[in-house]
């Protein structure tokens, strides 16, 4: 290429990627900013602003001073009902989805291809229209407004993303592979852990970053199926909102925010590059 | 057979679970739909009249016009927003990486923070059009969350902010697999960048436009939480939107039957996205393997 760096064409697209690279980051540094900021200074000037000294005294306080809805013990139960949920549903919805997926694949047996397709109906399948039977089960069960019962409905619809995405992957182990192992005489269990697993780090970093994320921002369900102090944070975020909203306290929402956000950026931050195959998987079937 | 006994357990539980919880709690929700529940499940019999009460609502009626505005405005802005990224960034330009991670990062952020932050950003009292009111001009106005009818399009900036880097993404991907071949022939024909991309590279994208299209619509169809944390149907109902129907209809005014209609309404309007788009892909295939 001539004259790279000074051709005024190439100046024009740097200025212009540039200038939307700054918007979209805009959001970002003002919570980053208001974070930092007292309740006072905000209420002053507008929420877009420099942070005349730092108060780092908002994060003690969204970590476990404020209150929702009449207890004061800051966003840390909340953070804490959230990894418990999506940890343990992370997990089991990634490994019964990387078995699904070796089964479905590899392994073969009668209805399969079926079965298959109805599971990956559910990534269409709307969640209002489970709604009023999760309600009716979870009552029924006695998992209302317990995180068990979130685990439980996180890791079966987690099931219709997870295998499809180990079962995309899978397909393109060759089979005589699996049907030398047979032949040796190992089993189902013997084949995923002695040949499938070893193969699979890729797609499992994938599946998880993507149901951690998923399971982690989650809204709709955590707030129907729990209330009050079993709540996910972003539940009590919205919460934390409505609380406030007489004497608003802007600095310490934003460092609440923060917060809420951080777990799912840091993993976008690490492993972006998966969470991005994620997205295109999910899409390109 | 005994013996074998774990391995079926464990290949078809999972498997069984999920499928089931899919079709039953589907003919479950429709189900209700034609009884007459109101705070607990009830059977008997009403016909369509759950349908045409929510049908008949102003709520509604008024979720369905903005779904219309919304899902276009969203739809075609983030497909232009990141057709235009994915161009941009296709010019080899340096800190690539950096800036498709800049593009990306929202989506790796809540609904329901994107809505909290940006509700802050729009609050006219607190954000944008304080800020420049602060900085001396006093007479501009940027009220849109506060405005009945422009509130809108706070969501649709939202939502744009929020995943044109998904459509980047993917066009990006498809900008990258154009034959090499193609292009280069087009530059012995003398084809200069904006031709060659009218006329060469663009046309090899339109299945990724649909693919982005469709996932985009359906996003909209089900928005939620966006809405929620950033006007909360508001004012007045001016932001509703379905999937904030049913969830008023089930949960506030606890009338299940209505809500459940509502919620395969929803499934409808889906629906009448997949389907065709299922068929085009079908097409497509045969297409694919028969060429």
């Amino acid at each position: 290429m001539r004259n790279r760096t000074f051709a005024p064409s190439r100046i024009l697209i740097y200025l212009i990627v540039s200038l939307i690279a700054a918007a979209w980051l805009a959001p970002l540094a003002v919570v980053v900013l208001n974070s930092l900021r007292t309740n006072e200074e905000i209420a002053q000037g507008s929420m877009i602003g420099w942070p005349q000294h730092l108060a780092w005294s908002n994060y003690a306080a969204a970590w476990s001073g404020f209150c929702v809805a009449e207890t004061c013990a800051g966003i840390r139960p909340y953070m804490l009902n959230s990894a418990l949920v999506t940890i343990p549903a992370t997990i089991f919805s990634t490994l019964l989805g990387a078995i699904a997926g070796y089964a479905v694949s590899l392994w073969r047996f009668r209805g399969d291809s079926w079965i298959y397709g109805i599971v990956t109906l559910g990534i269409f399948l709307p969640q209002q229209m489970r709604l009023l039977p999760w309600t009716i089960v979870l009552r029924d069960t006695g998992l209302m407004n317990t995180l068990t019962g979130l685990v439980v409905i996180h890791t079966i619809q987690g099931l219709s993303f997870t295998t499809l995405f180990c079962r995309n992957y899978y397909v393109a182990i060759p089979q005589e592979l699996i049907r030398a192992a047979r032949i040796d005489g190992a089993g189902f269990f013997r084949i995923f852990w002695r040949i499938i697993l070893p193969l699979s780090p890729p797609i499992l970093v994938v599946t998880v970053i993507w149901q951690f994320t998923h399971i982690w921002n989650e809204f709709l369900y955590g707030v129907t199926f729990t209330t009050g102090q079993q709540q996910p944070v972003t539940a009590a975020l919205i919460a934390l909102s409505a609380a406030v909203a007489d004497i608003p306290q802007h600095g310490v929402q934003s460092a609440a925010v923060m917060i809420a956000a951080l777990p799912t950026l840091l993993i976008y931050l690490i492993g972006g590059k998966y969470f991005v195959r994620g997205l295109t998987a999910g899409a390109v079937k | 057979m005994v013996r074998r006994l774990p391995e079926y357990l464990t290949i078809w539980v999972p498997l069984l679970l999920s499928a089931a919880h899919l079709i039953a709690f589907t003919l479950w929700t429709i189900w209700i739909s034609f009884t007459p529940s109101t705070l607990v499940p009830i059977s008997g019999w009403v016909g369509l009249r759950n349908y045409s009460a929510v049908a008949a609502s102003r709520n509604w009626q008024i979720a369905l016009d903005n779904l219309l505005l919304f899902g276009s405005a969203f739809v075609l802005l983030s497909l232009a927003t990141g057709l235009i990224l994915a161009i941009l960034l296709d010019q080899r330009i340096r800190g690539e990486n950096v800036l498709r991670s800049i593009f990306l990062y929202p989506l790796a952020v809540s609904f329901v923070v994107t809505g909290t932050v940006w509700s802050w950003l729009l609050n006219p009292g607190l954000g944008i059009q304080k800020l420049v009111h602060d900085l001396g001009w006093t007479s501009f106005r940027f009220d849109w969350l506060i405005d009945r009818d422009m509130a809108i399009w706070t969501i649709v900036i939202a939502a744009i902010w929020q995943s044109s880097g998904f459509a980047m993404a993917l066009f990006l991907a498809g900008l990258r697999s154009v034959d090499a071949d193609l292009i280069k022939a087009a530059q012995i024909d003398g084809a200069g960048p904006i031709r060659m991309y009218r006329r060469v590279i663009l046309p090899t994208l339109w299945p990724i436009t649909v693919t982005v299209i469709v996932i985009q619509l359906q996003f909209a169809i089900s928005t939620f939480d966006l809405v929620r944390a950033l006007t909360n149907g508001g004012p007045g109902i001016a932001t509703q939107l379905p999937a904030l129907v049913v969830y008023d209809l089930m949960f506030q005014r606890s009338l299940l039957g209505r809500g459940a209609a509502a919620a395969v309404l929803m499934l409808l309007l889906l629906l009448a996205v997949l389907l065709p788009y299922a068929g085009w892909r079908y097409v497509q295939r045969r297409r694919a393997i028969h060429a």
